[in-house]
């Protein structure tokens, strides 16, 4: 009886093998070559991506209105009244922004002013790091990308990111989106992904600059931080500027003239 | 030996069937989550995780304390523990079903976890975490699968197993670890942020972990008789007193390095712990305050041998194993994620579906300990290893 078990399971295994390599061939067979990306013509290049914000031309929030509101259109972000809203670019306080300079005595205009959020973009991003899928990747020019298709919704990304950029889908985000949505060329995600600013990744790759850059009447500039002719390396060149947390050594790609 | 489920006493078949009532109901409240997803559980943006994944954490502390049974048994050939290793084991299996269980009920698209396999990425904790629950919960159904057997058929185990086993005994403190590393090492994360998360990880589980065991075994002593032996029971204990001495100590240690260096960044998580915000006891405090007295009670009870090995046990390890859940199961996760990013904070707390789901997974993990374990009882009968007495 035990013996033609064992037999019987020697078998079993012996032809689940064939059967896998098998398939395993006929995979190889009919494989399909890799798909390689090719820029678009007119398309903006550039080395490393960065952007300056120049807060001391934004006195209140609703001088940085005009950029949330285009970012919002150009990506069919939600509008949800709870904490478990998407946020690609929103302002706060400088105590939350920059909470590791705690200066009780900083100048009123600095103090009072709002300062505008977003993805930072680093040269070393936690999130790339933590991400189990390679959902969230990090792209040649600096921009650090998503796929909301491969996405699993761990949200490892969400911890693993200092700056609280990342936002998730707790609800189903069309909900709350107008019908028709604002932007057709750009997809709405669905519940249960995380999201965040892509530095207008798909409109450099038609030419244009990104929605808020294009909003904020050249108060923000968009640029190659590789290239020492940039406007984004001009603006450091003659400013003072800081970035948000420089000790965690994430190299941010968001700079703050103050 | 599964011919064993089918010779039971009616209050077990009854408790199955409650078992399953409870799965039942609770699996309405996660196909609500699925269909209408997590916005109905308490997290938020700032506070992104929360209950799973918490609960998450403390079972791969309860799974990793099976070693605390098999190291001495084969390592140094402790043989009073060998009655009580399959349950150890047996329960290790049912804690990393839960695990799986809790990360599946965390993601916001179940349905593509394997995702995690199609797409391996090294640079992801996630990843090695993945595959370390998946080799530990193949060795401890392998392992206790195949020595149970034996002991069914009054044999020696194969030779092969013997390896699995040491492997295992490794295998058990990687997946702690690999556990604590998700938090040890993003940064931003002031109260994650600290060398000892593996070690204090291992400490607590290798305290609340036997306890949980002990308590259960008691449990079954008092439903079907059987004994595990006053000395191994003695041993055991022994083993969870030091476990949370160490386990306090490294608190204690986390409490030096954030205080006396006064970095805000390092206080602020624990001063939210347990004195709240804005002059509010949050309500996690009162949780926290609760963990505090009972790890003291604990010990109180637990360090001096004529109580430890009194009636006073089971109350010793009940008030551990509470406290131990709440540092864990409560404190890390919500200590984690504030004060938030922003240096503000986002109060977070379960709702009742998100508690509901999580039940579920419990009910789940109680249902795979009855099969096993049930099995494990009826062979210990047969083969005559029941209790000391010889039948």
């Amino acid at each position: 009886m035990k013996d033609s078990r064992r037999r019987f399971l020697k078998l079993a295994g012996i032809s689940a093998f064939a059967l896998i390599g098998g398939l395993g061939a006929s995979g190889a067979q009919a494989q399909i070559a890799p798909g390689k990306y090719i820029p678009r013509p007119g398309g903006l290049k550039a080395k490393r991506w960065a952007m300056v914000i120049d807060t001391r031309r934004f006195a209140s929030a609703e001088d940085y209105a005009p950029c949330i509101e285009a970012c919002d259109r150009a990506h069919n972000i939600p509008h949800i009244p709870t904490d478990q809203n998407v946020k690609w670019i929103w302002t706060d306080t400088y105590d939350h922004v920059f909470p590791d300079d705690m200066n009780n005595h900083l100048n009123t205009s600095v103090r009072s002013r709002p300062y505008m959020l977003l993805c930072n973009h680093c040269d070393n991003p936690p999130c790339v790091r933590v991400c189990p899928t390679q959902a969230t990747y990090k792209m040649p020019n600096g921009i650090v990308a998503m796929d909301y298709h491969r996405c699993i919704g761990c949200r490892f990304c969400m911890a693993g990111c200092p700056y609280g950029a990342r936002s998730f889908n707790f609800v189903d985000p069309r909900k709350y989106l107008p019908d028709p949505y604002p932007n057709k060329e750009f997809p709405t995600r669905m519940i249960g992904v995380v999201e965040k600013c892509n530095f207008c990744v798909e409109r450099l790759a038609d030419g244009k600059m990104p929605a808020c850059v294009e909003a904020s009447n050249g108060k923000i500039a968009f640029g190659d931080l590789e290239d020492p002719n940039s406007s984004v390396r001009q603006a450091l060149a003659n400013n003072f500027s800081i970035r948000r947390k420089p000790s965690l050594g994430t190299q941010p790609g968001v700079y703050y003239l103050i | 030996m599964l011919q064993m489920l089918f010779k039971a006493s009616k209050s077990y078949y009854a408790w199955l069937a409650f078992l399953l009532c409870v799965i039942a109901v609770c699996g309405i409240a996660y196909l609500d989550q699925l269909f209408n997803g997590l916005g109905i559980t308490g997290m938020s943006k700032d506070v992104s995780w929360g209950l799973y994944i918490s609960q998450f954490t403390y079972f791969v502390g309860v799974a990793a304390s099976a070693v605390m049974l098999v190291l001495p048994a084969y390592f140094h050939h402790y043989k009073k523990f060998k009655r009580m290793i399959i349950f150890g084991e047996f329960m290790a299996v049912a804690a990393v079903v839960m695990c799986a269980l809790f990360i599946v009920v965390d993601l916001g698209q179940p349905q593509r976890m394997l995702n995690v396999m199609l797409y391996p990425t090294p640079n992801s904790v996630m990843f090695y975490d993945m595959i370390v629950l998946c080799g530990y919960l193949g060795l401890n159904i392998v392992i206790g699968w195949v020595t149970l057997e034996a002991e069914f058929r009054d044999a020696e185990p194969p030779k092969w197993v013997k390896p699995l086993i040491y492997i295992s005994i490794i295998w058990a403190f990687s997946i702690h670890t690999v556990t604590a590393f998700l938090y040890a090492g993003v940064p931003g994360r002031h109260y994650w942020l600290t060398a000892i998360m593996a070690a204090r990880f291992l400490a607590s589980a290798f305290c609340s972990g036997p306890a949980i065991l002990l308590l259960l075994i008691f449990a079954v002593r008092r439903l079907t008789g059987f004994d595990p032996g006053k000395d191994a029971v003695k041993t055991l204990s022994i083993i969870i007193v030091y476990a949370m001495c160490v386990n306090v100590f490294f608190y204690l240690c986390e409490l030096f390095t954030s205080f006396y260096s006064n970095i805000p960044g390092h206080m602020e998580p624990i001063r939210f712990l347990f004195e709240g915000h804005g002059g509010h006891l949050a309500w996690v405090s009162y949780w926290m305050w609760a963990a505090v007295i009972m790890a003291i009670g604990s010990l109180i009870i637990l360090i001096p041998p004529r109580w430890r090995n009194s009636r006073l046990l089971p109350f010793a390890l009940i008030m551990l194993v509470a406290a131990s859940w709440i540092d864990k199961g409560l404190g890390l996760l919500i200590g984690g994620f504030t004060p938030n990013m922003f240096e503000a904070v986002t109060p977070y707390m379960p709702t009742f579906k998100e508690v509901m789901v999580a039940l579920g997974v419990y009910a789940v993990g109680a249902l795979v300990l009855s099969l096993l374990w049930k099995i494990a009882l009826s062979v210990k009968k047969i083969s005559g290893h029941f209790s000391d007495q010889p039948e």
